[in-house]
């Protein structure tokens, strides 16, 4: 870390030096570093902009009747889900990342990074088997009346309690991580000055600790609450009607014809709700920038805890890690060797599971590649331009790429299917007429373009994010100081760019693809008839016929690829803390 | 410059990985050189199942499964018209099927051994499409609890002595939608509606899953519910033990409400001649078989082939809760005409769209 900075301040001055002998720049590719990430801000807005426009033609006999039935409780459910989620995971995520930073029990140091390991189970994963383990004839509810008598009471499992339960357990991680950054970030003087001043460390917490930590730790909730709005694996499996989950469950034609119409209406709804919760993330983030004086290096003192007292936080993290992943892990284990041994549904074969191992990892591949291209045209697009002094227009241009990440997969794939239906028969049509192809599949939903066209919109603000993060380490300079040393093109390119945006764009692909594998709704929606069984929807599909034990076959599957960049994020808390050691 | 170049070559990469990402290169017969059949599906288990593995060695014919919701499916053949890859359209729901013939996404199939393996009332009066498995929607209990005397007619759980003691499926399930267009067929709008909030008025509980309804009715959590049967034979098949019964509903009526598993030619399928041979198949002793390999006996349905032999738990089945008769006054291909009447029915009676 230190070494970048130290060699870019050398790559500054000798830049200066060298300024009149780099080359006279070219502006026509200028404009075209310009134009590609437009096309691209086009592309991902044209299934927006299309379902935005069918909002001003509403199908009013619909409206009210929907007014009627079933959009007032989608509505609720959505707030009330949405709302419980980023209460959740704010709690759990800012108690657990204030027990690792502030206090000293046993056991710190392991949860400090295990409790990154909720990340890499799908919400619709831990959701069956919180359902499949609580529900009423499930095991425990079965020990409960064993020992209770028949009429003893029980929560109600299949409710709205349950679902933010599960979904608070997979996403708290996203608060704990900023939260827990944000927490070692702030000077321990700040913290000790106002100890001197007379507060309890609790006082100490709560008025100053965490106002200081707001922007991080909202960031976090609105990420969490933009997952839970989006879900539409564990609503469905809990029967619990969100906005997202109508979007599907209107496009399946359960509500009667004209589904693909029908479905574009509620979603245009949706995606201004997405929006507000895009413009929400914005306040909350943009506005609250504190900053504090010195004291980089030291942290904190943790407080070491003493007798029973230090065995509190040790029970809480452990209950919380032991319900997020731990015991549904071994659950899935459990059943997974027994689906092997006992076959539950049909003909569990290596060649199947291959099958859909291969699926995966070629969709997934494929859209983690596309994604990463073109957030690089995009990041690089913005690079160049933005030295020419106008630094808005591009910022603006790549936000506009980012938008879907706010974005329902179905509300994404439902306007991509209304603007690709049309053109998919002409196109063919004209394959078949004027170039004489027989029999040639549907351009769009016949082949992957439309499926993967639904991820770049859906994930692009994942890759955009880490190549550009990447790509800033990268300073015109050392590239002008390198070419006048006499570096070819190639020569910078695989000694300065390769080595620095290695790691970044490696790690946006990587969770990209994580991102991709999990994707149920939009997979769903767009993917074309053959050859397109993902490891998701194949848990997906067995799930919603309880089928757990089978189940658990593809889950484990699943959580084992989510787990990669768990491990790489777990890798990377761990440099950090040693280079500022 | 080199910017320009790396731009441009990663452009070009990304539009290339676009169309090099079309799964399947290879999706027509010709090309392979070997004989295909794209089947659409409503039987979502994941793996291909015995009875086409079985077709596929028999045949040498390559199966490829897709699979989806019975409705998704339809509306996947509409959107994509003559150009749909699917050769056969494989749903587990007469209405269904009735909807995509009529709509001209099915076409006529001319086959002797089809007419003669498939009793009339179980296929389309033209033709096109074939039921091939039945499975019947009726009352599961709990023994322990309830007398089968207690029992009598789906309308009869409008009681109110099943109040609080009712498990069903929820509305957005088409098991349900296509019970109550039974119910219409029988009795007429009206009155169906006033059957249906008899069953809302018990305040039943939605589950949507026949597997899990039945093991709340065994754990206790309900008394009765509304089931296809194949769920029970497949727990059954787990554990004979299991402690739960089926009440063969409405025998005094027009007898048990069922729907078939049935296929349909697409009208502009391009292995034509394959789905042909698949249908026989399907239609003949070995595919209506009663072992796994057949595709009644994969599920544990019955066989539309009067000639095949019946499941082993299916035979124990009838021995256990005897003979019965299906309700063969309401006719297959008239249940797409009252789905969209079931649904708004079930609307307005206030019928659960999702658990609880």
């Amino acid at each position: 870390m230190s070494q970048t900075t130290l060699s870019q301040s050398r790559w500054n001055t000798i830049s200066i030096q060298v300024k009149a002998a780099t080359l006279p720049s070219l502006r026509w590719w200028r404009w075209l570093a310009l134009i590609l990430p437009m096309s691209i801000a086009v592309l991902v807005l044209m299934p927006l902009v299309y379902l935005a426009s069918s909002i001003t033609d509403p199908n009013e006999a619909l409206w009210t009747r929907w007014w009627d039935t079933i959009l007032p409780p989608m509505l609720i459910n959505t707030l009330q889900l949405t709302l419980g989620v980023g209460i959740g995971t704010f709690i759990i995520g800012t108690v657990a990342a204030w027990l690792v930073t502030a206090y000293e029990f046993p056991g710190r140091i392991l949860f400090d990074r295990l409790l990154l390991l909720p990340l890499a189970i799908p919400s619709f994963i831990l959701g069956f088997v919180f359902i499949a383990t609580f529900d009423y004839a499930g095991p425990v509810q079965t020990q409960w009346r064993d020992w209770f008598g028949d009429d003893a009471w029980f929560p109600d499992v299949m409710s709205v309690w349950g679902l933010i339960i599960v979904m608070t357990a997979v996403l708290y991680p996203y608060v704990y991580i900023l939260a827990r950054a944000s927490f070692r970030e702030q000077a321990a003087s700040t913290f000790e000055a106002a100890r001197v001043m007379g507060y309890s460390r609790t006082q100490t917490f709560f008025r100053l600790v965490l106002p200081l930590a707001r922007p991080s730790i909202a960031a976090g909730v609105v990420l969490a609450m933009m997952e839970a709005m989006t879900d539409y694996g564990t609503v469905s499996f809990f029967g619990y009607p969100t906005l997202s989950e109508g979007v599907v469950r209107i496009w399946k034609g359960t509500f009667g014809f004209d589904a693909a119409d029908n479905a574009a209406q509620l979603a245009s709804l949706l995606m201004f709700i997405a929006f507000g919760m895009i413009v929400l993330e914005r306040l909350l983030r943009g506005r609250a920038k504190y900053y504090q004086q010195g004291g980089e290096g030291r942290r904190l003192q943790r407080v070491p805890l003493k007798g029973w007292k230090q065995f509190v936080p040790t029970a809480i993290l452990g209950v919380i890690l032991g319900f997020a992943f731990i015991l549904p892990y071994g659950r899935l284990v459990y059943w997974a060797y027994h689906e092997v041994q006992n076959p539950q549904v049909g003909l569990l074969s290596v060649d199947i599971f291959q099958e859909h191992i291969k699926n995966t990892v070629r969709i997934a591949g494929i859209a983690s590649g596309l994604v990463i291209g073109l957030s690089i045209v995009v990041a690089h697009g913005v690079r160049v331009t933005a030295t020419s002094g106008k630094k808005r227009i591009p910022r603006f241009i790549a936000r506009l790429t980012t938008l879907g990440y706010a974005m329902p997969g179905a509300v994404v794939a439902v306007g991509i299917l209304l603007i690709v239906m049309p053109i998919d028969h002409e196109f063919t049509d004209y394959l078949e007429l004027e170039w004489g192809r027989t029999n040639p599949d549907l351009f769009f939903t016949g082949t992957m373009t439309a499926m993967l066209y639904a991820y770049v919109v859906r994930f692009m603000a994942v890759g955009f994010n880490s190549v550009d993060a990447s790509l800033e380490k990268i300073k015109p300079s050392m590239e002008e100081a390198a070419r006048t040393m006499g570096a070819g093109s190639f020569r910078v390119f695989r000694r300065i760019y390769i080595p620095l945006l290695k790691t970044g764009i490696a790690a946006g692909a990587i969770l990209v693809f994580v991102d991709v594998m999990k994707e149920i709704p939009a997979t769903l929606i767009l993917r074309p008839p053959f050859g397109t069984d993902t490891l998701a929807l194949w848990v997906y599909g067995l799930a919603s016929e309880a089928f757990w034990q089978a189940a658990a076959v593809p889950s484990i599957a699943i959580v084992g690829f989510g787990l990669i960049p768990i491990l790489l994020l777990m890798r990377i808390g761990e440099n950090t803390k040693e280079t500022h050691g | 410059m080199r910017k320009l170049v790396l731009s441009i070559l990663i452009g070009v990469l990304a539009l290339g990985g676009v169309f090099l990402g079309q799964p399947n290169q290879e999706p027509v017969a010709e090309a392979r050189g070997g004989r295909v059949l794209n089947i659409y599906s409503s039987r979502h288990y994941g793996a291909l199942e015995a009875p086409f593995v079985a077709f596929q060695e028999a045949t040498g014919i390559e199966v490829r499964v897709s699979d989806g919701e019975p409705r998704a499916l339809l509306e996947r053949l509409r959107a994509e018209g003559d150009r749909t890859p699917a050769d056969i359209f494989l749903a587990i729901d007469a209405g269904v099927l009735s909807l995509a013939a009529e709509e001209g996404l099915l076409q006529p199939v001319e086959s002797e051994i089809l007419l003669n393996n498939i009793d009339e009332s179980q296929r389309d009066p033209e033709n096109r499409w074939f039921g091939l498995s039945q499975r019947v929607r009726t009352i599961a209990y709990n023994p322990e609890v309830v007398d089968p005397s207690e029992l009598s007619t789906y309308e009869a759980l409008a009681d109110p002595q099943w109040k609080d003691r009712l498990c069903l499926r929820p509305a957005s399930h088409i098991y349900t939608v296509s019970l109550v267009s039974s119910l219409i067929y029988h009795h007429g709008y009206d009155e169906a509606l006033e059957i249906v909030k008899g069953w809302v008025a018990n305040n039943p509980t939605y589950i949507n899953s026949d597997t899990r309804i039945i093991e709340t009715i065994v754990a206790g959590g309900c008394d009765v519910g509304i089931v296809n049967h194949y769920y029970l034979a497949r727990l059954k098949s787990q554990d004979p033990e299991y402690p739960a019964a089926l009440f063969w509903a409405n025998q005094d009526a027009s007898g048990t409400f069922y729907n078939v598993n049935g296929a349909g030619i697409t009208a502009n399928a391009r292995n034509y001649d394959e789905a042909v041979e698949f249908l026989e198949f399907m239609s003949s002793l070995e595919g209506q078989a009663g072992t796994p390999e057949g595709l009644p006996g994969v599920n544990f349905e019955f066989p539309t082939n009067p000639e095949a032999e019946l499941n082993e738990i299916l035979a124990q089945f009838i021995e256990e809760f005897g003979e019965f008769e299906l309700d063969l006054e309401y006719p297959l291909w008239e249940y797409g005409n009252y789905q969209e009447d079931a649904v708004r029915l079930l609307e307005e009676a206030g019928y659960g769209f999702d658990e609880g």
